[in-house]
């Protein structure tokens, strides 16, 4: 269960008029590395991995939720007063026609969200080690995204979320080295 | 000196279509180095701390666009 606070995580600002950025930003919003492919990923793998990391998947998985709804926001606030001629010239045509201004989890390039974007092996050294690199990709992604804008309101927001990744793929590195360190155990020399 | 973002000189062929980029750069930030966080580190005032994202400075790694003072060629 979750209790719902009614705003973002972080102010989001959209200064300059750009539905093409919108096209780029659904990557992170119904992409592989994007923030639902994230919260999915960590909120499935909780049930199955030891008791000791299960909370900083809870906890991060929230959270991606969160991020997910700031994506929402920049891709609504661009989008929202462009023509049907706007969203042609921004490359936004083929989503147009789909489903008017409606947000969709898909990615930049149009594919839809897919669960095989995703994995749950039940190994927790394997499950994590891929949650460090979704971390790091998703990383990635808001780096090639402050690239294509100029808009320093929407890279102030960008570089939050940035950021974040870096801390939870802090979280996610030092919830291996809790699996690998056997401080339960006793040691006899 | 340490630096999150290494650079690195890419090969260059003479039959390159485009202006060839002489310098490449990646990002390398601190959580790759840190191991397990230890106790008792600096931080940010909270106001701070919101702003930027984390509450350690240790962990708090800027990011700008590489390609504003990339190297076209010239150097």
């Amino acid at each position: 269960m979750w209790i719902y606070e009614k705003k973002l995580q972080y102010p989001v600002r959209v200064n300059k008029c750009d539905p093409n950025m919108a096209k780029f930003l659904i990557e992170q919003y119904g992409g592989a590395d994007g923030e639902l492919a994230a919260a999915l990923r960590y909120m499935n793998q909780r049930y199955t991995v030891p008791d000791k990391v299960i909370g900083i998947l809870n906890d991060i998985g929230t959270e991606e939720f969160a991020h997910l709804e700031m994506i929402a926001t920049m891709v609504y606030k661009l989008t929202k007063d462009a023509t049907a001629e706007q969203m042609k010239e921004a490359g936004l045509g083929g989503h147009y026609a789909n489903h008017d201004k409606a947000l969709f989890y898909h990615n930049a390039a149009g594919s839809p969200w897919t669960a095989t974007y995703i994995q749950a092996k039940g190994d927790p050294i394997a499950d994590l080690y891929e949650d460090i690199a979704a971390e790091e990709k998703a990383r990635a992604t808001y780096q090639w995204l402050i690239n294509m804008t100029d808009d320093v309101d929407l890279i102030d927001s960008l570089s939050f979320l940035r950021e974040r990744e870096i801390v939870h793929s802090q979280r996610f590195r030092e919830a291996v080295e809790i699996l690998k360190a056997d401080r339960e155990q006793k040691k006899i020399f | 000196m340490y630096t999150v973002r290494k650079k690195y000189r890419p090969y260059i062929s003479p039959f390159d279509p485009c202006k060839p980029m002489v310098i490449k750069t990646y990002e390398t930030p601190p959580q790759l180095y840190l191991g397990f966080q230890p106790y008792n580190l600096p931080q940010f005032q909270p106001h701070e701390a919101l702003r930027l994202g984390t509450l350690w400075p240790a962990l708090y790694a800027p990011y700008t666009n590489p390609y504003e003072d990339c190297d076209r060629g010239d150097d």
